[in-house]
């Protein structure tokens, strides 16, 4: 005697990414949280110093966000045009920010108006920066010049004009007063030395420069622009390392994972890209709503900062390790060890005979159910609400059993409009899952076939098999599309392979010959 | 034959084990069963098959005890005759001709001597129409008798033997047949009619399909086509008789049986469900579900312990008490078609084809037994007519016998065809195929071939599937790429190249014996592949019709590549790429020996098959054999042999090496041999004289007697005894083990061991030896010192009686003596401990 051979679940390909080890970092952020700004969010930038706030600067204002806080614990307002590149110092207290109207102005922390104003630039200045040594001021404008100003009396030490457009993006030098680096729409990188009053290297990206990033130990120098971000060794005079091209849309914004290990790339086309510094994979993706115009790490990776051109900040926090666990405290009291291993851990003694108890086994509801020939409580049970969302394999393969043992239209017949408008929602949520639909159109067909005379009694059924006609008829359109493709793609391979020579032709010829002299070849095969 | 008169075709194995219902005998030691043209013997504990009783020149019909004396068995045959076994020693006793084909028979202890029969009477003028006739056996010595009283109880009856049978000790007997019942009372002279109507209001089906009798009380049970039972009583009066009815099967109940004292009602039928009902309370009854194969026949043993169901799947299930299954006698399952081909197991060498539905059964053929099934398909099977289910279609096993690949399809009117391709590897372990991958539609449309590569000394093994969607693909064994997850899998089977030629439907494929050439068929073109860069190296064709089989030739001959169509046999020669040779002749199957260069093709022409076996490098057979069977061989194979034959005669040398097998048109397994091989069994079964039904071996006699409880007097036992020192196993010391008594010996955990080595055949170099001889003169010396503190007046005679079983029987080796010596030293040390206490 046979045991009962439970329901083959079939075991489907996990679709999607696979899980690895930065899936699962980069995962663990909670619900972003989403602030309106004034306008399209074109600068974040986090403090150096706890509690890590961050400066925002979006239209006309620069907001300073504290860690937790969804309001701004501080607000610079006093521009008079669009406010660009609001930065902070290296020890937190002072914030440089530049303006559509050309001035550059520099606001205490604490303070509310501008300490400085540094007048110079004859267009809307995009980039400002403090130097390492903190006394100056590092500023690139429209206007294709960048200058370095002298922070305690407001005045203009130098003035390159090597670049021969926009400059939009720069960074000084972490470890050295004197360097920095600016990005302009001139396709070019430029690494300036103020001691020597022009600048050192010179690096081609391609493309107009829209973000560059120097490296914590400043070897590496990564510029975004276009769709490429391209990473250059500075220590080699700028020679080009390495060039991704992971973006459909325009770069535009670069951050380094705190700990050096992971590149993040935002972009235009709404995604930002994760990766990996040692072989330059991406190995993760973030989707946001809108195109991408600024991007902020805090330290320990503890939030994402995204700005995005429809003037939303999104702020998503790391979940804390104490809070999972909390979580998952309450949810639910397990019994204790004790339980599970009860009479387990038993050594029996040298001549104790052992009586093997026989091993019970476990069946699902719906085998049992099946066990017994109820075959529409057995779907009943695969269309609980927990398989149903949750595993709808399970359910699919209860349908397919019943198919199989051809009870499957007993089972479907005999609903009320509840249990029935259950079921045709499951199946407008599963048909076209390429994985279910020779289960589920079978299925459906059979439900149109015994439900047939019902239709028109129930709003609630006919709304569902009108949606459900609706759905198969896009899924056929797009079917149709994907082999119009298919076709396509097959000719433009066949037209750009090599020919290739079919080896075959001399033998067919040899072949024609044996027929012509049978007699030599043609054996005697026969029986006496 | 007139020119290999020495080559025979036989019938091998396999015989249908469920045509009647099984007899268990009194002690329900044995179990016999019709068989062919033969009655088969089976022990019910063991399970083995211990005689056959042969003599009978037609199908046996039936079996029956006798119902004076229980330990002969009266069987009867279509061969028109009745005969007497003794079923213990198997010896034909009497034999008696009624001249009738006997369709089946019956006996009650009430009517001695005589034997009621069913037969068709050829007097009547209708085609179909058989009778009941009573037959008085003559009294004489003779041994062959011939039976001259025939008086007709009962026409127009059941030729089913289920649908007669002896009511309440042979007052009355009921027979059904269609819509009727009949009771034919044998005191009164007088039988009573009881009709159905034709069809009832719900649809079901009122036809009799079987009757069974209360063994102590005026009740017949007879099943019915719609899957009720009814009970009939008060059928002695014409007009008052009533039934009441019982119904749980849904569909027709095929057999019925009441318990010897009548407390149970046994039925089954085609859901392989065992009923019990109570008797006089019909509502409780225990189930026993899952049997296998859909139940024929129930048969209780007389002291109701054990009950007997056969199986459509050529079974029969040995249940104790309606609880456990204790015992499956399994014969070959012969299906209506065999989609897998005839096939060896490499590593059992076992035949493996389809046996129950959705399971691969390996049937050893030297042995003519089933020894296992394998589940492909997994899945719980309905016992349900014109239910589409899963069906194992191809199956092939790769070189070494490691990787087992099977296709499982089910096709479904209006729906898609669902096709499986599985992968199974043995497991050492549990010495069993182990699922490892299931590809679910590997293909768009049915799988027409499939072949493992055959490389001996590379490490990949490569699948090659080609369908009738116009593709073939190679599937390869591969590890997961994705290393760095956590989950540790094992490596699995991925698809490794696609492809397809000029939308031809590929038809089968081979590989070459060294692996490194693949030969696919698409219709008239036989392409050949490189299975190493999947390049296209060339094509064959023969324009006139499709190449159905492929095969290339082994060893020196491995060079040529033959075909078969429609009408002709072709053999390519690959060097040269040219046809070498061809023949006309309409080849149906083509196998290749595995072991030689030889190639059987069996041949369709006007009605019957012909052999021809060949060497691919000169077209001339090696051995034709015409007419092997009527009607066309699709499915034949060469089976190595255990043991090489010898054989000079040029005709039967192609048989040395292995043996063909082959299935005819109507399922039968069949075989050639020689007649030196003939010869060679019949002396070696001639030799083999069992005793009883379990080999006389000393575990035997330690275990084997708790397990049967056998009353065995014991002046025979100690006969054995003397029987066995003949047995080459025994020596001396296992025999002092076994007649020790068990109070004195050591544990026995601590005897197993020594046991089990005395039972090896010890390998010692000599330098081992040399010091154990060491070894052996000192501990000889304690002993002689023990002894004398012991003064031990037990231990010396039975030295003595050692020394002399010794002496007679040289089996015993020195190790094993010393160690017999030390058990007997231990012996005295403990006895003196006890008496020091």
């Amino acid at each position: 005697m046979a045991s009962f051979k439970p329901t083959k679940i079939q075991v489907y390909p996990k679709l999607g990414e696979k899980v690895t080890q930065d899936t699962l970092y980069w995962k663990n952020y909670k619900a972003p949280v989403q602030i309106k700004e004034f306008g399209a969010v074109t600068s974040i930038d986090f403090s150096p110093v706890t509690p890590h706030n961050f400066a925002v600067t979006a239209f006309t204002r620069i907001h300073i966000y504290g860690p937790f806080s969804q309001e701004p614990v501080k607000s610079f307002t006093r521009f008079k045009d669009t406010a660009y590149c609001g930065r902070f110092r290296s020890d937190g207290q002072l914030l440089v920010a530049g303006c559509e109207d050309s001035v550059v102005r520099l606001f205490d922390v604490s303070g509310k108006v501008a300490l400085r104003l540094f007048k110079g630039h004859t267009k809307a200045v995009h980039l400002t920066d403090f130097t390492s040594d903190r006394y100056q001021i590092l500023t690139g404008s429209d206007d294709y010049t960048c200058r370095l100003w002298d922070i305690p009396n407001a005045t203009e030490l130098t003035t390159y004009t090597e670049h021969t457009d926009y400059i939009r993006c720069g960074v000084t030098s972490k470890l050295n007063r004197d360097l920095f680096i600016t990005g302009s729409y001139d396709h070019t990188v430029k690494l300036f030395d103020a001691r020597v009053e022009k600048s050192v290297i010179t690096m081609d990206h391609g493309q107009p420069v829209e973000s560059v990033l120097l490296y914590p130990s400043e070897g590496l120098l990564v510029s975004a622009g276009g769709r490429h971000v391209k990473v250059w060794d500075l220590l080699k005079g700028g020679q080009p390392l390495v060039s991704l091209k992971n973006h459909h849309k325009t770069v535009t914004s670069l951050a380094l994972s705190s700990n050096g290990q992971r590149l993040l790339s935002a972009s235009l086309d709404r995604h930002v890209k994760v990766y990996n510094t040692t072989n330059y994979k991406v190995v993760h993706n973030f989707d946001y709503a809108a195109s991408i115009l600024s991007l902020g790490l805090a330290p320990d990776d503890a939030s994402i900062v995204v700005g995005m051109t429809n003037s939303i900040l999104s702020i998503k926090h790391r979940k804390n390790q104490e809070d999972s666990k909390e979580i998952a405290g309450q949810q639910r009291r397990r019994p204790s060890y004790r339980v599970f291993v009860k009479g387990k851990n038993y050594v029996p003694k040298q001549d104790d005979y052992l009586v093997s108890k026989p091993v019970k086994e476990h069946l699902a509801k719906y085998d049992k159910q099946l066990q017994r020939f109820n075959v529409s409580k057995a779907l009943d049970t695969a269309l609980g609400t927990y398989i149903r969302f949750r595993k709808p394999e399970i359910t699919v393969a209860v349908i397919k059993e019943l198919d199989r043992r051809g009870t499957l239209k007993n089972a479907l017949a005999g609903r009320d409009e509840r249990g029935l408008s259950q079921l045709l929602n499951f199946i407008i949520g599963n048909l076209v899952d390429a994985r279910f639909t020779p289960v589920l159109v079978t299925a459906a067909e059979m439900i149109l076939d015994i439900y047939q005379s019902v239709i028109g009694q129930s709003p609630v059924v006919d709304r569902q098999l009108l949606r459900l006609q609706d759905l198969v008829k896009r899924e056929i359109e797009f079917q149709k599309d994907l082999l119009e493709v298919l076709g396509m793609l097959d000719t433009m391979f066949a037209s750009s392979l090599p020919r290739k020579e079919v080896p075959c032709s001399g033998i067919g010829r040899s072949n024609g010959l044996t027929q012509g002299e049978p007699s030599t070849s043609k054996p005697q095969l026969q029986v006496t | 034959m007139v020119e290999h008169g020495d080559i025979r075709v036989v019938h091998c194995g396999g015989s249908k084990i469920n045509f009647r219902d099984p007899v268990i005998t009194h002690d329900s030691r044995f179990l016999l069963c019709a068989s062919g043209e033969a009655v088969k013997v089976f022990s019910t504990s063991t399970e083995e098959c211990i005689h056959e009783l042969r003599g009978h020149t037609g199908l046996v019909t039936g079996v029956l005890l006798r119902p004076s004396n229980h330990l002969q068995v009266y069987s009867s045959s279509l061969d028109g005759t009745l005969r007497l076994w003794d079923f213990t020693d198997g010896i034909l006793i009497k034999t008696c001709v009624i001249g009738y084909p006997i369709y089946s028979f019956y006996a009650s202890a009430k009517h001695e001597n005589v034997i009621f029969i069913v037969a068709s009477m050829p007097s009547d003028k209708r085609a179909e129409r058989f009778q009941l006739v009573a037959v008085h056996l003559p009294q004489s010595g003779d041994q062959m008798v011939e039976a001259q009283e025939l008086s007709a109880v009962l026409s127009g009856v059941n030729p089913n033997p289920a649908a007669i049978a002896f009511g309440r000790g042979g007052e009355f007997i009921a027979s059904v047949n269609d819509l009727q019942l009949e009771v034919y009372f044998f005191k009164k002279q007088k039988s009573y009619r009881f009709f159905l109507k034709e069809d009832n209001k719900k649809g079901g089906w009122n036809t009799f399909t079987c009757v069974a009798c209360h063994p102590k009380d005026d009740c017949i049970a007879t099943g019915h086509e719609d899957g009720k039972i009814r009970l009939w009583r008060n059928f002695n009066h014409k007009k008052e008789y009533t039934y009441s009815t019982l119904h749980w099967h849904h569909s027709a109940v095929s057999s019925l049986c009441f318990t010897p004292e009548g407390t149970n009602l046994l039925s089954g039928g085609v859901e392989s469900v065992l009923i019990q009902w109570r008797y006089n309370q019909e509502s409780e009854r225990d189930f026993l579900p899952r049997l296998g194969g859909a139940i024929t026949h129930i048969t209780v043993s007389p002291d109701g312990s054990l009950f007997c169901t056969s199986h459509s799947d050529n079974k029969i299930t040995i249940i104790q008490s309606c609880v456990k299954v204790s015992a499956v006698i399994q014969g070959l399952v012969k299906g209506d078609s065999i989609g897998t081909d005839l096939m060896m197991d490499p590593r059992s060498k076992a035949l493996v084809l389809n046996g129950k539905p959705g399971h691969l059964q390996f049937y050893s053929l030297q042995r003519d037994k089933l020894l296992y099934n394998l589940d492909i398909v997994q899945q719980e099977y309905i016992h349900e007519s014109g239910l589409q289910q899963f069906e194992v279609v191809k199956a092939a096993f790769d070189a070494s016998g490691s990787w087992l690949a099977t296709v499982e399809e089910r096709h479904q009117k209006a729906a898609e065809l669902e096709l499986n391709l599985k992968l199974w590897a043995f497991d050492e372990q549990t010495q069993s195929f182990v699922l490892n991958t299931t590809i679910s539609a590997p293909h768009d449309a049915q799988i027409t071939a499939m072949c493992f590569c055959q490389p001996t000394d590379s490490q990949t093994t490569l699948l090659v599937s080609t369908s009738k969607d116009g593709h073939f693909k190679a599937w390869q064994l591969a590890t997961p790429a994705h290393t760095e997850g956590t989950d540790d899998e094992g490596p699995s089977w991925l698809c490794d190249f696609v492809s397809a030629y000029h939308g031809l439907v590929p038809e089968c494929c081979s590989f070459s014996a060294d692996g490194s050439l693949l030969a696919v068929v698409f219709q008239e073109v036989v392409t050949v592949w490189s299975p190493s860069t999947w390049e296209l190296l060339t094509t064959l064709s023969q324009p006139p019709g499709a190449v159905s089989d492929l095969c290339f030739g082994r060893l020196s001959c491995s060079k040529y590549l033959l075909g078969t169509t429609a009408s002709n046999l072709l053999c390519w020669n690959l060097l040269t790429c040219s046809l070498e040779w061809t023949t006309s002749m309409d080849v149906r199957r083509l196998v290749a020996d595995p072991l030689s260069e030889n190639m059987a093709a069996f041949c369709y022409q006007s009605g019957s098959t012909d052999l021809f076996v060949f060497k691919p490098s000169e077209p001339r057979p090696l051995f034709s054999h015409k007419a092997v069977c009527s009607g066309k061989v699709t499915q034949a194979v060469f089976a190595p042999r255990e043991e090489m034959l010898e054989s000079c005669e040029e005709s039967s040398q192609w048989l040395n090496r292995s043996q063909l097998y082959f299935l005819t048109q109507q399922m039968d397994l069949m075989t050639f041999t020689t007649k030196a091989e003939e010869d060679r069994l019949l002396v070696s079964s001639k030799q083999l004289v069992i005793d009883d039904s379990v080999a006389m071996t000393p575990f035997y006699l330690l275990l084997g007697k708790h397990r049967q409880q056998q009353q065995e007097h014991q002046d025979s036992d100690s006969s054995l005894w003397a029987e066995r020192t003949a047995l080459p196993q025994t020596s001396a010391s296992m025999k002092e083990l076994l007649q020790t008594p068990a109070h004195v010996l050591p544990s026995t955990s601590y005897l197993c061991s020594m046991f089990v080595q005395s039972l090896l055949i010890s390998v010692s170099d000599a330098r081992e030896e040399k010091a154990h001889a060491e070894e052996e003169m000192e501990s000889e010396k304690e002993e002689e010192d023990s002894e004398e503190e012991m003064e031990s007046s037990r231990s010396k005679p039975e030295l003595a009686a050692a020394a002399a079983t010794e002496s007679d029987t040289p089996a015993l080796t020195k190790a094993q003596a010393r160690e017999l010596r030390r058990v007997r030293k231990l012996d005295h040390s403990w006895l003196a401990g006890l008496l020091d206490s």
